[in-house]
């Protein structure tokens, strides 16, 4: 029965159950999930979904990326803005392969992906047919979960388990794979069923008020607490939680690369930016403060530097809802596992009310000597060829914080961070942990469809631009609005920037040539423009923002800066450089 | 108290359901630290349907927690149970294959099977198969004696265990189960019984 003919039986009412394929069923299930973006591309053992697909355009809107890490990489851009799943459809083998970098980017940055890829024949399995790999082995690693399918019938529990597994807890990606016979097999189905329960998962740990009470009793005790806060926060929507936290405590708080927006850049007690390229007071302090209140956050080393010399003085609370971090880099004095949407309430309930002024100036005093020794060099220059902070800085006057900054990774990714303004929460779209050069532009792609009323910026290099410059075709295509800021200074900046402080400037294998970039969006029919010149960055900026459509706009700056403050590998947070 | 920088061999005991490519994401856990499995058997369970995995390794404590902590993490995993040796009953299982002619000749089997607890599985004219059960150190001296006389094969067997504290696995099951388990299903280690059983 085509699908056609079953439409009509259905509305006259004479089917009961529907005797469906696997893909229709596949399809259905997702509409049912609530998806309705697919990032994907088509391929042999994917081709029976892809065909169901044609009939239900109007309720999936499928984006053809030009390569498949592109899809991995955009659904975790919209993941990340819309606080939904993002979904990923590729073929077997190659196309299969080719999701690994992104399945792993959200994975370490828990992110909930369901990635569906098309599997060979149940029947040749292990049998090295055409465009067969072993994809549930090879992401297992990198997966929170995964299973192949080889009978339709499994397809509607599967998935559900999927969506329910990927979103729950502490998110991150699933990846079912699916064989060519189960997307053909046509079988009866009943109503779709959303998982909520599996016995053997429990996704949030049981809140032990004891060990709340504890952290209280820490807290109000404490003379010089500071608080850590990561993508936990966001993932959690707790941003309300937190700022009511933060401001009943009056403690000084400092936010990992993927925890900030949870509360506004402004915002009193946001006192910047922690780890390896973050701000010096949160740095300096760590090893100074007597409670630490860990939120959301894992102790990245990027983070904590060198761990045995890592905020040794303190006692730690650590909020997270995954019990593997407690105690996995840093031991906690008092964990306090769960949901901090549910934790933190508990927590602010039972502390006092307090300002910590003296503590909080201290830190007041880092940043104007971070402002006086770094920051206006860099944010404010007068002469000179073009900084990336200027830029940013420039950036944020024209935004007011308000928009979606996408970066790539290198040295523009932590000016980016460092100096960008947020007002609003799931604004700063990065790669964090695996570090993914390329991850911008897909990921801006993504996270535009995420958030469609946004302005998103991608601040990219041009070596990382170069990994996936691909998806502009992906851009061309779809009509998407994304602007695209490359940061040219000619080099493949941080690795330069690690050889000239640690390797006596032998600068091997850094020097990137790039093509035109504006020619190259021009050849996809998209406008841009260079800018060398201060006198006009401003202007250049503003019709970047202006444009009606995507835009590419290349800023050269200076080649061979370098950001700091920095905390060179294998040295404590205390030993953070300022030059 | 024990101290958990030191080195010493560990019994986990892991509770999951029954599915392909498990074991795998098990194993992955410890290779990925670059752990050493010294032995791993999977079997069934006091409960049916729920397999038991029983892993060994020599590592430190605090090692072997954060091991555990990352196994119990897996979607399919129900529980993970760490022991050190004293807190378990554990037995491996060894076979031996030796010329029939030989050992006839040279040693005095009877001696032999009463000396180390062997049994003899198989005697045929060519070979005869004896068979052990018991610890490693039991297992392997009769290794020793057999080599003399021209050991054709020897085989071990996985280690099993059975955790001398634990009540088994049906009433944990129930609570699982159920959509909000109480809280003993989550006794983390914070809340464990001290030194009888370790356990999350
Ligand atoms: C896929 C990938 N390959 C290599 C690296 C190592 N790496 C980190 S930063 C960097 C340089 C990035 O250069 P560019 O994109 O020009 O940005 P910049 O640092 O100059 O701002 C490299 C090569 C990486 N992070 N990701």
């Amino acid at each position: 029965m085509d699908t056609l003919e079953l439409k009509d039986k259905q509305a006259q009412g004479s089917v009961k159950t529907e005797e469906l394929s696997g893909s229709q069923i596949l399809l259905k299930g997702l509409i049912e999930e609530g998806v309705d973006t697919i990032f994907g591309y088509p391929g042999g053992a994917i081709m029976p979904i892809y065909d169901a697909l044609y009939d239900f355009k109007k309720e999936l809107n499928h984006i053809l990326v030009r390569h498949e890490q592109g899809a991995t990489h955009a659904a975790q851009g919209y993941a990340r803005t819309s606080g939904k799943v993002g979904v990923v459809f590729a073929t077997s083998g190659p196309g299969a392969t080719n999701l690994i970098t992104g399945i792993a980017d959200a994975q370490i940055d828990s992110t909930p992906l369901v990635c569906i890829t098309g599997q060979v024949f149940a029947s040749l399995l292990g049998t090295d047919a055409f465009q067969e790999t072993d994809v549930i082995n090879i992401t297992t690693p990198v997966t929170k979960w995964n299973y192949q399918v080889t009978d339709a019938s499994e397809i509607p529990e599967v998935l559900a388990k999927a969506f329910y597994i990927a979103k729950s807890g502490r998110p991150g990606p699933v990846l079912i794979d699916i064989t060519k016979n189960a997307q053909i097999q046509k079988i009866e189905t009943e109503a779709y069923q959303k998982c909520g329960h599996i016995r053997s998962y429990r996704p949030y740990p049981i809140v032990r008020q004891s060990y709340v009470e504890q952290a209280a009793a820490l807290i109000n005790s404490a003379k010089k607490p500071f608080i850590l806060f990561g993508q936990g926060v966001l993932l959690g929507n707790a941003e309300q939680e937190f700022k009511a936290f933060v401001e009943k405590s009056g403690i000084p708080a400092a936010w990992t690369i993927l925890g900030v927006g949870a509360i506004p850049t402004d915002h009193p007690l946001n006192v910047g930016m922690l780890g390896m390229h973050g701000n010096y007071g949160p740095n300096v302090l760590t090893n100074d403060c007597d409670v630490l209140i860990a939120i959301g956050m894992r102790f990245d080393d990027r983070v904590t530097g060198r761990l045995d010399k890592y905020a040794k003085q303190a006692k730690v609370i650590h909020l997270d809802i995954d019990p593997a971090e407690i105690d996995k880099n840093v031991k906690a004095t008092v964990p306090v596992w769960g949901d901090c949407k549910e934790t933190l309430p508990l927590l602010t309930a039972l502390i006092d009310e307090k300002s910590h002024n003296e503590w909080l100036a201290r830190f007041r005093e880092y940043t104007q000597k971070e402002i006086d020794q770094v920051i206006n060099a860099e944010c404010n220059p007068t002469s000179g060829e073009l900084t990336m902070g200027e830029v940013i800085n420039q950036l944020n006057t024209l935004t007011n914080g308000d928009a979606i900054i996408v970066t790539d990774v290198g040295q523009h990714q932590m000016v980016a961070c460092r100096y960008a303004k947020f007002n609003h929460t799931r604004s700063n779209i990065t790669s964090g942990g695996l570090g993914t050069m390329g991850f911008a532009l897909p990921a801006a792609i993504g996270a535009k469809f995420g958030a469609p009323n946004k302005t998103v910026v991608a601040v990219i290099g041009d070596g990382g631009f170069q990994m996936t410059i691909q998806e502009l075709g992906t851009i061309m295509q779809s009509g998407i609005d994304v602007k695209i800021m490359i940061l040219n200074n000619q080099f493949l900046g941080m690795v330069r920037q690690w050889q000239e402080l640690f390797n006596e400037r032998r600068y091997s294998f850094v020097d990137i040539t790039s093509p035109d970039f504006v020619a190259v969006a021009k050849g996809y029919y998209i406008e841009g423009q260079k800018v060398s010149e201060r006198e006009n960055l401003v202007e250049a900026l503003k019709t970047m923002l202006n444009h009606k459509g995507s835009y590419l706009l290349e800023v050269m700056v200076t080649k061979e800066n370098n950001v700091f403050p920095m905390v060179p590998q294998g040295c404590s947070v205390s030993e953070i450089r300022l030059k | 108290m024990e101290s958990t920088i030191e080195k010493k061999e560990f019994n986990i005991t892991v509770y999951t359901e029954n599915q392909i490519g498990l074991l795998n994401r098990i194993a992955i856990i410890f290779s990925r630290r670059k752990l050493n499995v010294e032995s791993l058997n999977t079997s069934p369970s006091e409960v049916e349907s729920i397999h038991r995995f029983n892993i060994v390794i020599t590592e430190t404590e605090e090692v072997v927690k954060k091991v555990a902590r990352q196994l119990e993490k897996q979607v399919e995993v129900l529980k993970v149970y760490f022991n050190t040796n004293d807190d378990v009953i554990w037995q491996e299982l060894a076979l031996y294959k030796v010329p029939t002619d030989v050992i006839a000749e040279h040693v005095s089997v009877e001696r032999l099977l009463r000396e180390y607890g062997a049994r003899a599985v198989v005697i045929r004219k060519d070979y005869t198969v004896f068979e052990t059960t018991g610890h490693r150190e039991e297992t392997d001296a009769l290794v020793n004696v057999l080599q003399q006389y021209g050991l054709i094969e020897f085989v071990r067997s996985a280690r099993v265990a059975i955790i001398k504290d634990s009540d088994g696995f049906h009433a944990k099951l129930r609570e699982f189960e159920r959509l909000e388990p109480g809280e003993d299903v989550v006794e983390n280690e914070y809340l464990n019984k001290g030194q009888k059983v370790f356990t999350m």
